[in-house]
């Protein structure tokens, strides 16, 4: 059974319609990207499946089960971890707090337990402290570990937002133009370590511009024009289809 | 050593609340130290809503009033003992602040400042027009707390008290930010959205820190209530919740140390500029336009960055 089901989705902003009817299935294990020529609804559809947006119409399920509407904080508690193409760092907090943040859910959130600083509580976030170093060294960011958020390159902010994603340790992990305003070397890079992640078992879904790096680590891929469903199938499959090429480089006639 | 280096804050200002009594030389200045601690203590719990999780609230004093008239209230009317009321107290404010909480809580910026600023007020008026019980404008006389067959009397053993309950404050305070429910709060300070996605309830939060920290503002009513004998309404006036909030401001957003400077900084500060006779709420005023002027992070943030580290606090 497909991990996440996308069934006739659609949402209009005002007489806007970002995305319409506009339905894929995505396997577990597997890294699906989404692309599309810019404005053509691939970071509605993340806010959309994530929870930031209540769809207009449409059914999403996962695992089988609906969670259209359902709110983020919810779909965290369901596997669900994201990125973000604007960067959401907490800029007033370190670096390693912004990954241990990504851990919420698995700790004791208790208010009274932590202004007495229970010694289970304290325990578990020394223990996390080292769980986060280890994540930041996994996306290659050891050497920022006692940096603030605040003083760190873009780049690195970029790679900071997937540690902290993957601290939450999800089933299935949104990108969302991971690999954008960054230098090929950058690229690269981040190429390796979605590779990485997928192959720890994550599911990955994928939005991104570098086409390079789209074809060459994407198992499905998915392409959006206008909001709506081009076509979807095989790196290969998508590169030949005429339909893609004119939405990308306008069509002949 | 880590224990040693985790508490070291925590050391240093238990020495400074020991040995300060060794150069206070009357009760003048017991009298200051004393109200310094009260401010501190609120000022702290104000510190993690305004500081630490971003939400401004214009209406604290409310709560301290609120604290402070069930102090003098529940055992000159009603015959409770003081410590039942003080805790009666404590638990009004918070049920008050959570059912507003939420509502309010949807608003944000220039909304929320105005929900809470209309909050305080009302708290005010109830309290000024409610002679029968709170002696109205005048206000009321308020019994003295005492505990078992020990009554707190006088400015040295309330020094003492009040000592306690600061390390106490400051201690949980630490710990809180630096826990799993301090990090989900300062992270939605940072981002709302991303703090969502990681699973944090942002509106719990905003609710449970609200609720915190008027269920301390409304203790540390009911000790100045106990403190000085006699409440008046000028307690939960509109003039004290924008004290509260400059002392915030000046000592600094989200520092727990920035929480004491400014509270011992602006209770000291008209003391020390009284020889101004008339003209200190002038140069009171300039003094804080020089501060937020150049140093608009707040005292402690800024100075911390100015002579190395960082300038946030942990």
């Amino acid at each position: 059974m497909a991990l996440l089901e996308v069934e006739n989705l659609s949402i209009a902003f005002g007489g806007v319609k970002a995305v319409q009817n506009v339905s894929f299935a995505v396997d577990p294990g597997i890294v699906y990207s989404v692309i599309g020529p810019n404005g053509a609804g691939k970071t509605t559809l993340f806010n959309l499946i994530t929870g930031v947006y209540t769809p207009s119409e449409g059914e999403i399920r996962l695992d089988g089960q609906s969670i259209a509407g359902t709110a983020p904080h919810e779909l965290a508690l369901r596997g669900m971890a994201r990125t973000f193409q604007n960067l959401q760092i907490c800029m007033n907090m370190s670096a390693l707090e912004n990954v241990m943040v990504g851990a919420h859910l698995q700790l004791d959130r208790n208010l009274i337990k932590a202004m007495l600083r229970f010694p289970a509580l304290a325990r578990r976030d020394d223990q996390l402290r080292d769980e986060a170093r280890g994540l930041m060294r996994f996306v290659g960011l050891d050497a920022y570990c006692n940096l603030g958020a605040n003083s760190m390159p873009y780049g690195a902010l970029k790679r900071l937002e997937i540690a902290r994603a993957l601290a939450a340790k999800p089933r299935i992990l949104f990108l969302d133009e991971p690999a954008a305003g960054l230098n090929s070397k950058e690229t690269a890079e981040i190429d390796e370590l979605v590779q990485k992640v997928a192959e720890s078992g994550i599911t990955v879904v994928l939005v991104e511009h570098d086409m390079k790096m789209v074809m060459n680590i994407s198992d499905r891929i998915l392409v959006l024009d206008y909001g709506k469903k081009l076509t979807e199938g095989t790196a290969q499959e998508v590169r030949e289809n005429p339909d893609v090429i004119a939405a990308y480089l306008g069509s002949t006639v | 050593m880590k224990m040693i280096s985790r508490h070291k804050p925590l050391l240093i200002l238990a020495g400074v609340l020991l040995l300060l009594p060794l150069v206070l030389p009357n009760n003048f200045y017991y009298d200051i130290a004393i109200r310094m601690a009260i401010n501190a203590i609120i000022v702290l719990g104000l510190n993690l809503l305004i500081g630490f999780a971003g939400q401004i609230s214009l209406g604290h004093a409310g709560f301290v009033g609120i604290g402070a008239y069930a102090s003098a209230i529940l055992p000159t009317h009603f015959g409770w003992h003081p410590l039942l009321a003080m805790t009666a107290g404590a638990a009004v404010a918070s049920v008050i602040a959570a059912i507003v909480a939420r509502p309010i809580f949807r608003l944000k910026g220039h909304y929320l400042a105005m929900a809470t600023l209309g909050l305080g007020i009302i708290i005010a008026i109830v309290i000024k027009n409610e002679a029968t019980y709170t002696g109205g404008p005048d206000g009321m006389a308020v019994p003295a707390l005492g505990i078992g067959g020990f009554t707190i009397n006088g400015e040295k053993q309330w020094y003492w008290v009040l000592a306690g309950l600061l390390l106490f404050s400051f201690w949980a305070s630490k710990n809180l930010i630096d826990s799993p429910f301090g990090r989900a709060l300062r992270a939605l300070h940072g981002s709302e959205v991303a703090s969502q996605v990681m699973g944090v309830d942002i509106v719990r939060y905003k609710v449970a820190i609200f609720i915190l920290s008027a269920f301390f503002a409304s203790l540390m009513g009911s000790v100045t209530a106990h403190y000085i004998g006699f409440v008046t309404p000028n307690i939960a006036d509109f003039f004290h919740s924008i004290e509260l909030v400059t002392m915030v401001v000046v000592g600094g957003m989200a520092s727990i140390y920035g929480s004491l400077i400014g509270a011992v900084l602006l209770t000291a500060l008209p003391q020390a500029l009284s020889t101004f006779e008339g003209w200190e709420t002038v140069v009171f005023g300039s003094i804080l336009i020089f501060c937020m002027i150049f140093m608009p992070r707040g005292l402690v943030p800024t100075l911390a960055e100015r002579f190395g580290g960082r300038g946030e606090d942990k």
